[in-house]
């Protein structure tokens, strides 16, 4: 009994331990977010977050469903899995409401020179030129149309390029 | 920049302050077993700086967090390594070991072997004072005999938990670097157990200056047998981190693995003066030397005392450029071993030279409180201490 | 054919049909993505890469990210013939506007590599996170909670690829989410989606009419650092040993 009371102040010490334990447990049961752990070590919640983020490129399936005849174009050429917004640029918004937006028609002696300068870094059987002398400075578009720019199979469907 | 880096590597994403870390954190540890020196091994001579090596260890140890709250993105995001600590994850754990040290070791110790005079002052001294002491004492006023006795015999055990917690704290905080299998001048298994030393080094070598420094303050004579044997101690503790620092060393250079050239070039260059001269040269070769002259001639009392100042500082020096080297060196080359980056420590940033300073002179201003409060070496507590042998 | 503000008129509730099938949906609300039957995976490959930069530009818009940070970039590697431990590698930001002209004739091999996080199965980054603010989806891509990192960097340190870093105003780890909110919807990330040349496609290692098995069963594939053991899920068909 008086060895228990000698060690009293031992007591109060480890008391100070078990209150801040318990004041420690009862806060996390609040902070900690309610998915947290649902799946794994994390909030799950933050799955859903990402996935509801809104997309900017609309993605090609949903240029084709109303471009069908540039989509027929492209089909038979070379440029058949170049997607549409590779080289017109990220058109979610056009997608979501085509009047709010008309997309610019890009500048063929640009676009087409980013993958076609000619370049021993590039795969060998990638068809490239050196654009001032292929074409002498005239755009590209002049002689092929870039959604099907094999030039014999262009006529057919000339009116797509515009 | 230099060579290739991954485009994201370029920007060092821990800064100087990174580099206190581990630095003041091996402070805390190493002066922590200089206090268990006498309290657990029985090294009567080293007593004067027992209960200075324990405050020191606590002031240094409220410092420890604080650097890394500042590096934080979003600090106030912190308390998440407590409520979900990630099992995994090697820095998750050192809060909790933080935590256990701080608490169940350090405090409980300190607060132990000053009860009595907690005590004594609660009832002796005036208003704030007189609360701030009450309070310490958690309002037991028992300084029977038996319950003193009863506190040096706990005492005794936590030191003995303490020991094997004091490398716990520096070994997580070696094992956070070591255990990184993307980046290989961190990763070994040596780098906590290099760290360990090399805190024990730098602990002892920061307590033996502070005890110095405050002994002169206080215009008494320093206790030479005390600090002599705590220079002999301070001498093979550092012969061993020494001959770990240079098994990595020498392990590295043999093996010579992909990473190599691109460590070996940047020891060479960006790395040379803070990890050759520095490091190895100065804070290390130097004091080592000296030290080994201590032992070996018999040298006149004041040489000793210039010896020990002087190898004192550059031991400091020397690990906090070990520190430096683990931490930014690890960082200045490309992942892709092609490239070299660069780090300059801004001034006045968050993460600046101005906060680096100030957090480094913050513990020594814990300590002058510590000091105040809890005088380590009052006659009427040297007198009780040496009774209760 | 040329399109009319009638066409336009007649194709426009067709294009909000499309577009809401599109959409449809975040994981737990729709019944067209369940998180246990995917498993995603990236094929690179570098026999087809010509370094255009679309997939860097397409990824900084879609993901507005930071100038001079990327969650993909393309590194162009200039091997001597048998030097692979001494490649010259550059990647100009990011290798986001192309790269300059090489000689004609060069010596040695010109490549592209592109790079980006390889969604390890046994992530480092995610291993070491103090706080679960990282993660390894059910459906395999490694994301960030941005709303709980605190931004120690603990993560950027531990990737080997260097795919992770502090973003600059947000001041917490940002990264590739394999574009998880285009995924979800049926959609491919927006890199594959700008590649030209088909030299990176989204793979689901789970989907087995995914064309990735065909592709696997026949080429030699590999992954970066195999060495670290990372179950790195971003495959690359062609590489050189002098990739890193």
């Amino acid at each position: 009994m008086n060895g228990f009371k000698d060690a009293g102040h031992l007591f109060r010490f480890a008391g100070l331990f078990v209150v801040a334990f318990l004041v420690f447990w009862v806060v996390r049961g609040f902070v900690v977010p309610k998915t947290f752990g649902q799946y794994g070590h994390y909030r799950a919640a933050a799955i859903a977050e990402y996935a509801a983020r809104p997309v900017k490129f609309a993605g090609h399936q949903a240029c084709e469903a109303c471009h069908t005849d540039i989509a027929s174009t492209k089909a038979g050429g070379p440029h058949a899995r170049v997607n549409c917004e590779a080289c017109h640029g990220a058109l979610a918004k056009h997608a979501e409401d085509p009047t709010s937006l008309t997309p610019a028609k890009p500048d063929t002696a640009v676009l087409c020179a980013r993958c076609h300068t000619a370049s021993a870094a590039k795969p060998k059987n990638f068809p490239q030129v050196d654009p001032a002398e292929h074409s002498g400075g005239a755009p590209c578009q002049t002689c092929h149309n870039p959604h099907s720019p094999v030039i014999g199979a262009t006529l057919a469907a000339k009116g797509g390029a515009q | 920049m230099s060579g290739y880096m991954y485009p994201n590597e370029i920007t060092l994403y821990w800064s100087v302050l990174i580099v206190l870390y581990p630095y003041i954190t091996g402070l805390v540890a190493g002066a922590f077993i200089l206090a268990s020196l006498e309290r657990v091994f029985r090294v009567e001579a080293v007593k004067p700086t027992y209960r200075l090596a324990l405050l020191t260890a606590m002031s240094f140890l409220l410092v420890a967090p604080l650097p890394l709250l500042f590096h934080l993105g979003q600090p106030l995001r912190c308390w998440e390594m407590y409520f979900t600590p990630h099992s995994t994850s090697a820095m998750a754990m050192f809060g909790y070991v933080y935590l256990w040290y701080l608490m169940a070791v350090l405090s409980f110790e300190i607060w132990l072997d000053y009860r009595r005079e907690i005590v004594l002052r609660s009832q002796s001294s005036k208003g704030l004072l007189r609360l701030v002491y009450t309070i310490m004492s958690l309002g037991s006023s028992n300084v029977s005999e038996r319950s003193l006795r009863i506190d040096d015999r706990v005492g005794w055990i936590v030191t003995l938990v303490g020991i094997p917690s004091a490398f716990l704290l520096h070994g997580y905080v070696g094992f956070i670097f070591g255990s990184l299998k993307a980046n290989p001048w961190w990763s070994s298994p040596l780098t906590p157990v290099v760290f360990i030393f090399s805190a024990m080094v730098s602990g002892i070598a920061a307590v033996t200056l502070i005890y110095m420094a405050v002994t002169r303050l206080r215009r008494e004579p320093i206790d030479m047998r005390c600090v002599d044997t705590v220079a002999m101690y301070l001498f093979y503790i550092f012969i061993i981190d020494f001959s770990l620092e240079m098994l990595d060393l020498v392990h590295r250079i043999y093996e010579a693995d992909e990473s190599f050239r691109s460590l070996d070039f940047l020891v060479h260059t960006r790395l040379f003066f803070s990890q050759i001269v520095l490091q190895i040269l100065l804070g290390t070769l130097a004091p080592l030397i000296l030290l080994f002259l201590t032992q070996i001639v018999k040298l006149p009392e004041i040489a000793r005392k210039r010896i020990y100042v002087f190898s004192g500082c550059m031991i400091l020096i020397g690990v906090f450029a070990m520190r430096w080297n683990v931490v930014i060196g690890g960082q200045l080359f490309s992942k892709s071993f092609l490239g070299y980056t660069t780090y300059k420590v801004g001034l006045v940033t968050h993460e600046g030279l101005l906060v680096a300073v100030g957090l480094s002179l913050l513990p020594l201003f814990f300590l002058w409180v510590l000091l105040m409060l809890l005088p380590p070496w009052s006659e009427a507590g040297d007198r009780q201490s040496a009774a209760a042998d | 054919m040329n399109i009319t503000r009638r066409h336009i008129l007649l194709l426009l509730p067709a294009a909000a049909v499309a577009w809401k099938s599109m959409l449809a949906g975040t994981p737990e609300d729709s019944p067209n993505y369940n998180m246990s039957e995917h498993w995603w995976g990236m094929l690179i490959d570098i026999s087809k890469c010509i370094g255009c930069g679309n997939c860097v530009r397409a990824c900084q818009t879609e993901n507005d990210l930071p100038d001079g940070f990327f969650r993909t970039w393309v590194e162009r590697y200039h091997r001597s013939n048998w030097s692979l431990e001494n490649p010259e590698v550059i990647s100009p930001d990011g290798g986001k506007e192309g790269f300059p002209s090489v000689p004609d004739d060069p010596s040695g091999e010109y490549f592209f590599v592109p790079k980006m996080c390889n969604h390890c199965a046994d992530s480092p980054c995610t291993q070491v996170c103090p706080v679960g603010a990282t993660f390894i989806s059910p459906d395999g891509v490694v994301l960030i909670d941005q709303r709980y990192c605190m931004g120690c960097g603990y993560c950027v340190q531990a990737c080997p690829y260097g795919c992770r870093y502090i973003h600059p105003t947000k001041k917490v780890a940002d990264k590739c989410t394999l574009c998880y909110h285009r995924i979800t919807k049926g959609l491919t990330t927006a890199c594959c989606e700008a590649c030209p040349t088909g030299a990176r496609q989204l793979a689901d290692l789970k989907n087995p009419k995914d064309p990735i098995h065909e592709f696997l069963k026949t080429h030699t594939v590999q992954v970066l650092k195999p060495q670290l053991a990372t179950g790195a899920k971003t495959f690359y068909n062609d590489l050189d040993g002098s990739v890193r």
